[in-house]
């Protein structure tokens, strides 16, 4: 391509020297071939599309025949509605009219691997590149104007899609004349890296924020009617030709793997078949009524299993207290001597917190639909990450990844790495043993069963405080199963249990994190430390990604110490925060929430209070990478029988540059209320033998009946910040933030989620 | 093709059009929705009654056609939300939900707009806890939730 490239610029010179015109003929299709020799007259624009690499700016944006501006986004939306965000900064930077632009997601032959969505990074990393894309396209659409109406590039704007004269608005042509329906030949200087760090500018500065139209405007998402009217399919939807339906089957015991399958109980069900590879067993069948049929039929003996877990899920904290550290990592910000300032210290503060496993319970079980035709795979996918998958897929089937074509559309609910990266990797297994298409959807009980778990974990946190009430010294230390026992993604067979079952060798991830904060104490310490899993391979309690990865189990622990503090101090929470915070960002998002919040500075808890029935406010506030999030919770408690109203939410936002306020505003209150959902509810039930928490009894969620009042946000914009992520930040500091609101209203501290009835009301006797 | 003898022929009346199909008589009315009648609008949640995600109407009463046996369905009518309204004519949940910009995923959305539906048709003026208990027990997962209380107050004013 390099050599191509080249051959174009230099052409294109040679042709401005000769003072030739810019020809851009929209003719019939041409071979890449003549492609070539078309260059000449082509300079950069070309009629076949470039190969898609992250190093074309056709890569990313292109302008359709008719007008229309296509962005080929490699990340995806998982409901967040970031593809308006995404439409936004490209019409932005292309000063284009946003309902022009067309942004197409997670399609393996029209877009490059930006990572998926992963890590709230849609915007933060996968938009920068698109703003960068874009203000490419946008100079070198001058360029070929300045050409065409012998024009100086200095003397041209562009308005609604049309490059006119500054000075004679007269003078113009529109991208569509410039170069509609072919395609851009513009390198970019790539930084040889795929996934959320791509990044490929060109030679275009974006815009000054301050001339922005489009960015800041809370454009509404066009992806809800469809839904609405049940005009779009989700990937549980697609169909193909002789496809089969699959269905795969777990055994009871964890870790347990079929010695016999009878395939003979079967046989009266139309089209059933048996696909079994030592740990992998899965059934097909035409009819998807009876591929379930067949798997709830079919005989199977399995092993004999030593079962792999402790008796109950509150047991797993006493795994995690005892069992060797397998790694260890110092990480943020380091100050002073810890252990000597403990030495000096008047008083010492000390608490032990506890997180468990928790599903990403999906609100259908995942599905995938392979293809196998010869040499050609056909991959639709509701993973978040599909070009992963696509990598994935081709491994399990050992095949090159270009033999692969990976189609994400909408699956039934994505939080991080869920049961979807497995289904899409059983699929193919499937197909490959059927010789047929086959469409596999899990059953619910393998949904929340079998997904990768956010893992359990304990932290433990101390301060020393002198003799004049400053805390001198903090240290925060969180011991947990590992946050990948799975990697994030699915490329590799190790990390999915079609890859762990069939025999392949592990590989497995490793890692925690620490407190994102800026309390400047004079001597601190963060540092975390990750056990083995219980079972290593196959395992229905593997870890991954859940959304914001570790972060509300380490900010429920730490801010809730922050809270334990001000009151062993008998200062009013936010007072204390403020006295110790040293980022302004920080500190101004703190303000911001206790000034819409009223709140009214006192120490907790409140003590004033009779009856069963009291209420109480908390506080909490975090960093999640640039961006900042405070938020008060108000909660109500009824003592007789443990049961928390979450009634009001008051959160500050700062993310930097706010792309659209009112997408932003409804991912706050989605991420606000499944915070609260896995405060008070949300715990992975299992016994020795395997998870019991299976459906939505056994791992119950937050009920409409039980939602808060209101959750009002103040968003904090700042346009000359780049802006950072939205996604996860805000559900990191909801579980703090209540159970401070707990320990104001009723005196008791808890250091345990989930804050169930049941678990409240003995908390609290 | 070896065919099993259980197979029964049903009749169902969907959207206004009847079908016929040949099934077990134990097999859900979803899987003919989806899997006969190729309709793409109720979902596989749980298969237990336990979300909404494939919640039609049966003759007006929004039911869980996960656990509806096909052979439960008789001649009664049954309404998707596909047959609820369409860009040109929106139930009043639809355009609330749309004008609330409700949905997350949108897995979910059957359970809600179809029990409201049959909630807000015969209960006018609605109180906000009387919605709430309406919709007791439907699953959302991406946590949308005060969106479709907003909308479905929406849509009760607009019902009058």
């Amino acid at each position: 391509m390099t050599r191509i490239e080249k051959s174009a610029y230099f052409s294109r010179r040679a042709l401005l020297k000769a003072g030739g015109a810019l020809v851009v003929s929209i003719g019939a299709p041409v071979t890449f071939e003549f492609a070539q020799a078309d260059d000449a007259t082509t300079a950069m624009s070309v009629a076949v599309k470039p190969a898609l690499t992250p190093d074309q700016l056709s890569s990313y944006v292109a302008v359709n025949a008719d007008g229309t501006i296509a962005a080929h986004f490699g990340k995806m939306d998982m409901g967040h509605g970031i593809a308006v965000a995404i439409g936004q900064m490209v019409a932005e930077e292309l000063d284009a009219p946003f309902s022009s632009v067309k942004v197409a997601m997670g399609d393996t032959a029209t877009s490059v691997n930006q990572g998926g969505a992963s890590g709230s990074t849609g915007v933060q990393e996968g938009g920068k590149q698109m703003r960068l894309a874009a203000a490419e396209a946008r100079r070198v659409l001058i360029e070929m104007a300045a050409d065409k109406l012998g024009m100086p590039a200095d003397q041209l704007e562009v308005t609604n899609a049309v490059v006119h004269g500054k000075s004679d608005p007269a003078k113009k042509v529109s991208y569509s004349e410039l170069v509609g329906g072919r395609y851009f030949n513009v390198p970019l200087a790539w930084n040889g890296k795929i996934g959320n760090p791509l990044l490929a500018p060109g030679k275009a500065t974006p815009k000054d924020p301050k001339e922005y139209r489009v960015i800041g405007q809370p454009i509404k998402r066009e992806d809800v009617a469809p839904r609405v009217f049940a005009q779009m399919d989700f990937c549980t939807d697609v169909k193909v030709p002789g496809m089969v339906h699959g269905r795969m089957i777990r055994p009871a015991i964890a870790g347990a793997v079929p010695v016999k399958v009878d395939e003979s109980s079967i046989k009266d069900i139309p089209g059933a078949k048996v696909v079994w590879n030592q740990g992998f067993l899965g059934v097909v069948a035409d009819k998807e009524w009876d591929a379930i049929k067949a798997m709830r039929q079919l005989k199977v003996e399995w092993s004999d299993a030593k079962p792999p877990f402790p008796n109950q899920a509150t047991a797993i904290y006493d795994y995690i207290r005892n069992a060797p550290v397998r790694k260890k990592e110092v990480a943020g910000k380091t100050t002073g001597d810890v252990e000597a300032a403990f030495k000096t210290a008047a008083r010492v503060i000390e608490a032990e917190y506890e997180w468990p496993f928790q599903s990403h319970a999906s609100m259908g079980p995942a599905c995938a639909i392979v293809d196998i035709k010869d040499d050609q795979v056909t991959l639709w996918t509701g993973s978040q990450k599909p070009h992963f998958t696509r990598d994935g897929v081709a491994n399990i089937l050992g095949v090159k990844p270009d033999k692969v074509h990976g189609i994400w559309i909408p699956g039934p609910g994505g939080y991080g790495r869920n049961d979807a990266g497995d289904a899409a990797m059983d699929a193919a297994l499937l197909a490959k043993a059927v010789g047929k298409p086959v469409r596999l959807q899990y059953m619910r009980d393998q949904g929340t069963g079998w997904d990768p778990k956010g893992p359990a974990s304990i932290h433990r946190a101390r301060a020393a405080i002198d003799a004049s009430g400053k805390v001198i010294a903090y240290e925060f230390m969180s011991k947990g199963l590992p946050r990948v026992d799975v990697n994030s993604n699915e490329s590799q067979p190790y990390d999915t249990l079609a890859g762990q079952l069939t025999g392949v060798a592990l590989k497995s991830g490793d890692g925690f994190a620490v407190p994102q904060e800026s309390y400047g104490f004079d001597n601190k310490l963060t540092y975390w430390e990750t056990v083995a899993p219980l079972l290593d391979r196959g395992s229905p309690l593997r870890t991954s990604h859940l959304r914001d990865p570790v972060g509300p189990q380490i900010h429920f622990a730490s801010e809730s110490f922050m809270d334990e503090v001000a009151t062993a101090l008998n200062m009013d929470p936010v007072a204390f925060r403020l006295q110790y915070v040293k980022d302004p960002r920080d500190i101004a998002v703190i303000k911001a929430v206790a000034e819409k919040a009223g709140w009214q500075p006192r120490p907790s808890p409140r003590n004033d209070q009779a009856g069963a029935k009291v209420s109480g406010r908390g506080f909490a506030y975090v960093q999640r990478g640039p961006t900042r999030v405070a938020i008060v919770a108000e909660v109500d408690v009824d003592r007789s029988t443990g049961k928390i109203w979450a009634r009001k939410f008051t959160v500050a936002h700062d993310c930097g540059q706010i792309i659209n306020p009112d997408g932003l505003r409804h991912a706050i209150e989605g991420n606000v209320v499944q915070g609260i959902s896995r405060t008070l509810w949300e715990e992975v039930k299992f016994n020795s033998k395997n998870v019991t928490s299976v459906d939505w009894l056994t791992y119950p969620i937050l009920d409409i009946t039980e939602m808060p009042e209101v959750i009002e946000s103040v968003l904090i914009d700042h346009p000359e910040i780049e802006p950072s992520g939205a996604g996860e930040p805000s559900t990191r500091p909801v579980a703090a933030a209540i159970a401070n609101a707990v320990f104001d209203a009723t005196g008791v501290r808890i250091r345990r989620v989930p804050f169930s009835p049941e678990n409240v009301k003995s908390a609290l006797s | 093709m070896n065919q099993s003898n259980s197979l029964q022929s049903y009749s169902l009346n969907v959207n206004g059009a009847v079908h016929k199909i040949e099934a077990d008589e134990d097999m859900p009315l979803l899987y003919a929705l989806r899997g006969d009648l190729g309709l793409n609008n109720p979902h596989f949640g749980c298969g237990l009654a336990q979300c909404g995600a494939c919640t039609v109407h049966m003759d007006g009463q929004a039911i869980r056609s996960c656990i509806t046996p096909v052979s439960a369905v008789g001649d009664s009518k049954i309404v998707t939300l596909a047959g609820l309204g369409t860009p040109d004519k929106p139930h009043p949940l639809q355009t609330a939900y749309i004008e609330e910009q409700v949905p997350q995923c949108g897995y979910c959305i059957n359970g809600w707009l179809m029990t409201a539906a049959a909630f807000l048709r015969d209960k006018k003026k609605p109180t906000d806890a009387e919605i709430k208990s309406a919709l007791e027990g439907l699953k959302c997962r991406c946590g949308t939730h005060m969106g479709i209380l907003r909308a479905v107050k929406r849509a009760a004013t607009m019902m009058g």
